[in-house]
């Protein structure tokens, strides 16, 4: 169908004669792809269509699983209440800082490392497993080791480098803490998706380049770069949706006290330890609208796609 | 209908039942299962084998919740959503008790069953059982919280919050361990402290019904004790990260001489003989000279009432308390008992010899607000106390008062 009529003005003649030309054998291929479509489809919206719906469904009602007698709908009121709530917000700062911080400094670190495990000549297979080591730990038991880390008695790194203060017991170093932690844990995958991109540089170009006497330097920004570009920003996508959904770490690291709360965390607060249906719903809704609107942004405004595609994401 | 309705709540709102329904449906051979959920208890699994040798047409099996408190109640509240029939017979901290008789959770004792239970139970630990009026639970241990401190260093333990602080100055100042461990880091710990405060001051957070946020004066007096321990020189630095466990270790580390803690320290020191030698307890200080009103801990056992198998279950409960294994509990586990008259027994002496003290504690403890918002009352005093150094005593009472009364009217968000 999209072939028919996003197809450029003049190929395919915008009447009903088109329609009709669609011979008997392209209507049973399409048939035929539909339904191999729709167990897919059917899976999706009952895992997560249907979730989604019930929860917007929720988070217009007052609900709590405490006070089953005092349920009502209420309408948007749930929404002024967590948008106008401090600990949202404080929530939603937390959760932005480190998402910003920890990508940013994920990018420029994954970028070193994928180049030099790009370039290794000897023993390139280890290199490569090694560095992906802190990916492949479970990121709870990954958090537990850092916050003994840092705790005051048993931890080398409170005792070296803090000398002896609880940094988890103070907003500021704790959320650094937390940063440290989630770079140290994706830049890996970081590196991994965009080494997948230096695979699309072609030598020819960058000998060319070196031939026209560019430096170092230069062949980066001016070659590797531009055509790297559609794996840096999937390679920015994933780990910006995945950093702002940030939950274990900081589950483990300071429970979210002194104000460190994520998002997730105050949603998971609201809604399963405080039971609390229409408020968590209500917060629930409000991550899934951000989660679209930074895929959304990235798609349109950067032209993210996949990686060897063209850039028909971009319109 | 009320079930169909929490299942499909929870399909929604909380989507994480699926793999627990799973867990302990099984009646294998034949028989009735009756699953007990319980935190780990290191020597409770002997209990139970005790009670399975006396039980009559059922088998009791022990499946252990998570450590901390936290996890324990998600878990059973969130099964519970979901109208789990594999839990019969559930340990709850005394703080839940309420909240899911509200919810219909968990059955009435009523008949034989009720009068079992208030039989020789101790009045504080029982009125942590009760609802509106009504029995809900079985109280199976109860605590409360005492001074610890090291025998060699201190002759004669301080009375009050003032002398206690002076008298670890007094050590640090000779050069000696003087500090005073206790729990306040952002969790329950810091709740137990705060409630043994204000009504030790005489004070009040709630009001009796538990649906207004009262925070008075005298709960302001309470603040300004904690705030004063906080940024005091006795205090220890990872104070406000500290839960009991970490309070115990220190101590028994060696850099302290004083501890506010649970009885299960005497217990844990008996690893250590050199350091339990020397570990001696002392009444809770009080705020001003007259009675410390400690906070009283503890887990009652509740039955499950979407359980298929209430009258089994009930059955289990009153093995499960019963004396003998309240007095093995206490011996071996540090969990003091709720049946008066295991106290006076004679085997109790040697291994639990700060029983007497702990008696004297429960007469005057207080129960911490009885409301079924207990966990978002417990969540809110936590972040707003947190870090008890912070504290402005006006200014913070201000804002407990209004932030509580949005969390008991279900109507704020949760920190």
């Amino acid at each position: 169908m999209s072939q028919a009529v996003t197809g450029e003005t003049g190929r395919v003649t915008p009447s009903p004669k088109a329609k009709a030309a669609i011979s008997e054998g392209k209507k049973a291929e399409r048939r035929l792809g539909l339904l191999l479509c729709a167990p897919a489809v059917l899976v999706m919206a009952a895992v997560a269509g249907w979730p989604i719906i019930y929860s917007v469904w929720l988070s217009l009602q007052r609900y709590d699983l405490k006070f089953p007698d005092r349920r009502e709908f209420v309408g948007l009121d749930n929404y002024v209440t967590v948008l106008t709530n401090g600990y949202w917000w404080n929530a939603m700062w937390i959760t932005v800082v480190i998402t910003v911080v920890s990508v940013l400094i994920e990018l420029a670190l994954g970028m070193a490392l994928a180049l030099i495990m790009h370039r290794t000549l000897v023993g390139r297979g280890i290199v490569r497993t090694s560095t992906l080591i802190p990916y492949g730990i479970v990121t709870v038991v990954a958090a537990f080791s850092w916050r003994y880390a840092w705790t005051p008695g048993t931890g080398y790194l409170a005792e070296t480098i803090a000398g002896g203060e609880p940094v988890l017991t103070q907003k500021v170093p704790a959320v650094l803490v937390v940063i440290l932690a989630e770079i140290w844990k994706t830049t890996p995958f970081m590196a991994l998706l965009l080494m997948a991109g230096l695979a699309l540089v072609p030598d020819d170009l960058l000998k060319a380049a070196a031939m026209d006497g560019a430096n170092a330097w230069q062949r980066f920004t001016k070659v590797m770069l531009p055509v790297m570009k559609p794996a840096i920003l999937v390679a920015l996508l994933f780990r910006t949706l995945d950093a702002f959904r940030i939950f274990d770490n900081l589950f483990v690291l300071t429970g979210g006290s002194q104000g460190t709360t994520s998002v997730s965390m105050v949603t998971y607060n609201n809604l399963i330890k405080g039971l609390n249906l229409g408020i968590g719903s209500t917060m629930s809704v409000l991550i899934f609208l951000t989660v679209a609107l930074i895929a959304l942004v990235f798609i349109k405004l950067f032209g993210t796609s996949a990686p060897g595609s063209d850039n028909s994401g971009r319109r | 209908m009320k079930g169909a309705g929490h299942r499909l709540a929870a399909v929604g709102g909380v989507a994480l039942v699926a793999a627990s329904v799973l867990a302990g449906c099984g009646s294998g051979d034949g028989g009735v299962t009756i699953n007990v959920y319980k935190y780990p208890q290191e020597n409770f699994q002997k209990i139970v084998d005790r009670c399975n040798d006396e039980a009559d047409g059922y088998r009791i099996v022990y499946h252990k919740l998570p450590r901390e408190s936290d996890g324990q109640r998600e878990q059973l509240v969130r099964r519970l959503a979901a109208g789990d029939t594999g839990m019969d017979v559930l340990s709850l901290d005394i703080t839940w008790t309420a909240e899911l008789a509200k919810a219909g959770w968990i059955r009435e004792f009523t008949g034989a069953a009720k009068s079992a239970v208030e039989e020789g139970t101790l009045e504080t630990p029982l009125a942590t059982a009760r609802y509106e009026g009504r029995l809900y639970a079985a109280p199976d241990n109860t605590n409360v919280q005492l001074l610890w401190y090291r025998g060699d260093l201190v002759p004669t333990p301080p009375k009050t919050w003032d002398e206690l602080i002076e008298a670890g100055a007094r050590l640090r100042a000779e050069g000696k361990p003087g500090l005073v461990e206790a729990q306040g880091k952002q969790y329950e710990g810091l709740v137990v402290l705060f409630n043994t405060l204000v009504n030790s001051a005489g004070g009040r957070i709630l009001d009796e019904d538990g649906a207004k946020a009262v925070v008075d004066d005298k709960a302001v007096q309470a603040l300004e004790v904690l705030k004063k321990f906080a940024t005091s020189d006795v205090v220890d630095p990872s104070f406000s990260n500290f839960a009991e466990d970490d309070a115990r270790l220190a101590m028994e580390n060696g850099k302290a001489a004083f501890q506010l803690n649970w009885p299960f320290v005497y217990a844990a020191a008996q690893k250590n003989p050199e350091f339990a030698a020397k570990l001696k307890w002392a009444p809770f200080p009080s705020v001003d000279g007259g009675e410390s009103k400690v906070t009283v801990g503890g887990n009652n056992y509740a039955v499950s009432a979407f359980s298929p198998h209430a009258e089994q279950s009930f059955d289990a409960v009153s093995c499960l308390r019963n004396a003998e294994n309240q007095k093995f509990a206490a011996i071996n586990d540090g969990v003091p008992p709720t049946l008066e008259s295991v106290y006076d027994d004679p085997e109790m002496a040697k291994p639990y010899p700060m029983k007497e003290s702990i008696l004297e504690a429960l007469k005057t403890a207080s129960v911490r607000p009885r409301t079924p918002a207990y966990q978002n009352v417990s969540t809110v005093i936590s972040t707003i106390l947190s870090p008890p150094a912070d504290i402005d005593p006006r200014a913070t009472a201000d804002r407990l008062r209004e932030e509580l009364q949005d969390a008991l009217d279900s109507k704020g968000v949760l920190p």
